[in-house]
């Protein structure tokens, strides 16, 4: 079999995986977000917590509930991390505390569900950090982003109330009933590829030649399965996902973009049965799937003709690639983890050809909505609906509206300000980072490194880092040095606004739909269940960011991808 | 005034209280159910696929090992043992944090597809492997050119370990269709046909050559 062909049929298998579980699981989650019963550990933890779970919440409430959360959640890991030097060695492994910038990015990352990594996970971290600190974020960040969708999604459903439900019951229901069982299950089958799961430690284990190598123990397949299913990213190795411990074998690495992709494709099917239309869902799952299916041909097209002087020279594009997943299996992962806010990578992208590159930027800059991170993915989807009904609406002259709600002047100014924080991050400190002295010294590919002499890959490796940042990606061009103060705090600041400054927008958006009255629907009301409107979405998709990064790309990929 | 302070410090200790909880449910009951599972029903598999060759512990078979002799060249890199199929090349390196151990940092070089740096490896690497195994630089498959991913890749190409065949087996004094044999019987296809590339593994490979050459 050619490996295109291979590469072809992994994608298919893929994409029918998804379509299997994506009514069961989309239907269960409307059933655990509308449910009114209660488990009995969920009921211990409300005790805990000392929240009662059927209090309404208006928006202001619920957002502090998200703010006050995370904030707890900022400080408890960085503390952590400082802590690391004087906790006893079974814990810490003797590693030393991590410095206070590299501490506060890390915890700001894991926080705000990104998953940035300057550090080197198997010499930086012990156990205590990685089990009871970054894995633990890894489930509540996500289980933040869905309870924000859930929010977003009420205010569709609800009418004339500025009720949007119970943050602390949304948070642990996420956690109790869908994401730790999903994980358990998923864990299970990781090790059963070849995935660690143990406390060793670092050990000496022998070497066919003679001598010794040390290698990492740990609880890695329990990390490495909710880092996927929460689109977090971050690794218990530097190498992330491309480590054998972490991603043994080609079946593993198909199993992982499959639990990356489920939940924010499923979470469309919970909308759809929320706002009692589940065509409304498939509209927006058309809108995504379309984007992710090109996206990744156009991916696997790229690498398989490995344009660039050394891929050519090598004969292939390999380089910073596994042998056992190959260029299909790679690409399909690269367009995965970077159109979700996951970030993990199997293959590393910077050494992918210019045009390859440019995809997994370009992918992350449509402010991963395709389907885009869990929770993010789909109320990033749902404002860029509200963009479209409005410029539709200004085709024909009406007032937009958008499951029975208006979208008014206040409606357009919150989705409108949704969408320029992202970029607003992401150019503004890489013009910065580009514009002072030091920070360019942390690239990589140089233009004196360059065949082309040409500093465009150089100049992508910055972009690369904010649009990852402030994108709650977490994947990296990975040449740049981007352990220093400078980047670690400028990061560290664009993933926590990337993230908490559009809650804020997404829900008061959602308390300003809630409280409206529904308008009935008329022969005038723009069809938004059908594929004209799915089609109308990716085109507004593609022109926004188009407009918004065009310049930026031009200087990076296409400049280093068409000489 | 004193009201919204009360109210913010009654918040966060809610939140401090649902961080601590979950940290239990997530980062400590989580974590050892799924490893008493996994250390009761994967044992090897869950404790790293650790491999004996001779009755001796010879590595992870999902980790790359170098084969080098003492030997080094001009730029004090050791020199590939000509007895033993060679892994990919590897953009790994030590430890450089926490000293106290001697680690292989895992990873790869990141270096761009319009890089001189790389350019000029690939170019350099296709000449030592072809030398090394005595075929002609056409012959060189891409892996055997490009650094992996992790720096610890256990496999390479079919295409790579059959172009080492000949090398390994005048190297061993062994017949070469009995290591012909050898490297087909250790070729693995994709996994249902159609999931990865085909591979082989190298530990596992040179772990049965070793027992070819005590036989």
């Amino acid at each position: 079999m050619s490996p295109v062909l291979a590469g072809v049929l992994q994608l298919l298998a893929l994409f029918v995986a998804l379509a299997l579980v994506y009514r069961p699981l989309g239907d269960y989650m409307a059933a655990v977000y509308s449910s009114t019963k209660h488990l009995r550990v969920e009921k211990w933890i409300y005790r805990c917590i000392g929240a009662n779970p059927t209090a309404e919440m208006r928006w202001p409430a619920y957002l502090r509930g998200v703010l006050a959360f995370s904030a707890v959640g900022l400080l408890l890991l960085y503390l952590l991390q400082r802590a690391q030097g004087v906790l006893p060695k079974g814990l810490s492994l003797g590693f030393h505390a991590i410095s206070p910038d590299q501490a506060f990015n890390t915890a700001a990352s894991f926080v705000a569900n990104t998953n940035w990594q300057s550090y080197s996970g198997e010499q930086a971290m012990g156990h205590a950090v990685q089990t009871l600190g970054l894995a633990v974020q890894n489930f509540v960040s996500a289980a933040v982003g869905i309870a924000v969708a859930i929010a977003l999604v009420r205010g569709f459903a609800r009418s004339r109330t500025g009720n949007l439900g119970n943050f602390w019951a949304d948070l642990v229901r996420g956690t109790v009933r869908i994401l730790i069982p999903i994980a358990v299950i998923g864990a299970l089958v990781l090790v059963a590829c070849g995935a660690i799961q143990n406390f060793a430690g670092i050990h000496e284990i022998g070497q066919l030649t003679g001598g010794t190598q040390q290698v990492n123990g740990g609880a890695v397949a329990s990390q490495e399965v909710i880092k996927e299913l929460g689109t977090n990213g971050g690794g218990y190795f530097n190498a992330n996902s491309a480590h054998p411990f972490e991603n043994p074998n080609g079946l593993s690495n198909l199993f992982e973009p499959f639990l990356i992709l489920v939940i924010p494709f499923a979470l469309t099917r919970t909308f759809g049965k929320l706002v009692g239309n589940v065509r409304q869902g498939y509209a927006i799952l058309a809108t995504m799937g379309l984007i992710w299916l090109g996206f990744t041909a156009l991916m696997m097209w790229t690498e398989f003709h490995h344009g660039g002087p050394a891929l050519q020279a090598a004969g292939g594009a390999m380089e910073g690639k596994e042998q056992r997943f190959g260029v299909g299996g790679s690409s399909i992962f690269a367009v995965a983890t970077t159109l979700t806010s996951t970030g993990a990578v199997d293959s590393f992208h910077s050494s992918y050809t210019g045009f390859g590159g440019g995809i997994t930027l370009l992918g992350m800059m449509l402010g991963e909505i395709a389907p885009g991170g869990v929770g993010s993915g789909l109320y990033g989807m749902l404002v860029m609906a509200i963009i479209a009904v409005f410029i539709a609406g200004l085709m024909v002259g009406r007032t937009p509206e958008y499951l029975g709600k208006k979208i008014g002047t206040r409606e357009i100014k919150l989705a409108a300000c949704y969408i320029l924080i992202t970029p607003t991050l992401v150019l503004g400190f890489t013009a910065l980072s580009m514009a002072l002295a030091g920070p360019p010294d942390s690239i990589l590919n140089t233009a004196a490194n360059s065949v082309r002499d040409s500093g465009a890959h150089g100049f992508s490796e910055v972009l690369y880092a904010f649009t990852s940042g402030a994108n709650n990606n977490g994947s990296a061009f990975a040449g740049l040095n981007a352990n220093t103060p400078w980047y670690n705090t400028t990061i560290g600041l664009a993933m926590l606004l990337g993230r908490f400054l559009p809650m804020v927008f997404v829900l008061a958006l959602a308390g300003s739909l809630a409280e409206q009255r529904p308008v009935p629907e008329t022969a005038g009301t723009l069809r938004t269940h059908k594929p004209l409107f799915a089609g109308l979405l990716v085109g507004v998709i593609l022109i926004i960011t188009g407009l918004t990064y065009f310049p930026a790309l031009a200087l990076g990929p296409m400049a280093e991808g068409l000489s | 005034m004193n009201n919204s302070l009360r109210g913010t410090v009654r918040l966060l200790g809610a939140g401090l209280r649902a961080m601590l909880v979950l940290t239990l449910v997530c980062g400590v009951i989580y974590p050892l159910v799924v490893t008493g599972i996994a250390q009761t029903a994967f044992h090897d598999k869950a404790n790293g696929s650790e491999v004996k060759a001779a009755g001796r512990p010879a590595g992870s078979s999902l980790l790359g090992q170098t084969y080098t002799l003492d030997k080094k060249d001009k730029d004090g890199n050791p020199l590939p043992d000509p007895k033993y199929f060679q892994p990919r090349p590897s953009a790994a390196g030590p430890n450089t944090e926490n000293t106290q151990y001697s680690l292989t940092v895992s990873g790869a070089s990141n270096l761009a597809a319009d890089s001189k740096v790389l350019l000029a490896s690939v170019e350099q690497r296709r000449k030592d492997v072809a030398e090394f195994n005595g075929v002609s630089p056409a012959a060189v498959p891409p892996d055997a050119l490009t650094a992996s991913a992790s720096g610890v890749d256990p496999d390479i190409s079919p295409a790579y370990a059959k172009l080492q065949t000949e090398r390994v087996a005048k190297a061993n004094h062994l017949p070469e269709d009995k290591v012909a044999d050898l490297v087909a019987d250790h070729t693995e296809g994709r996994i249902a046909g159609f999931l990865g590339d085909p591979r082989v593994n190298v530990l596992e490979l040179n772990i049965a050559l070793q027992k070819l050459t005590k036989n």
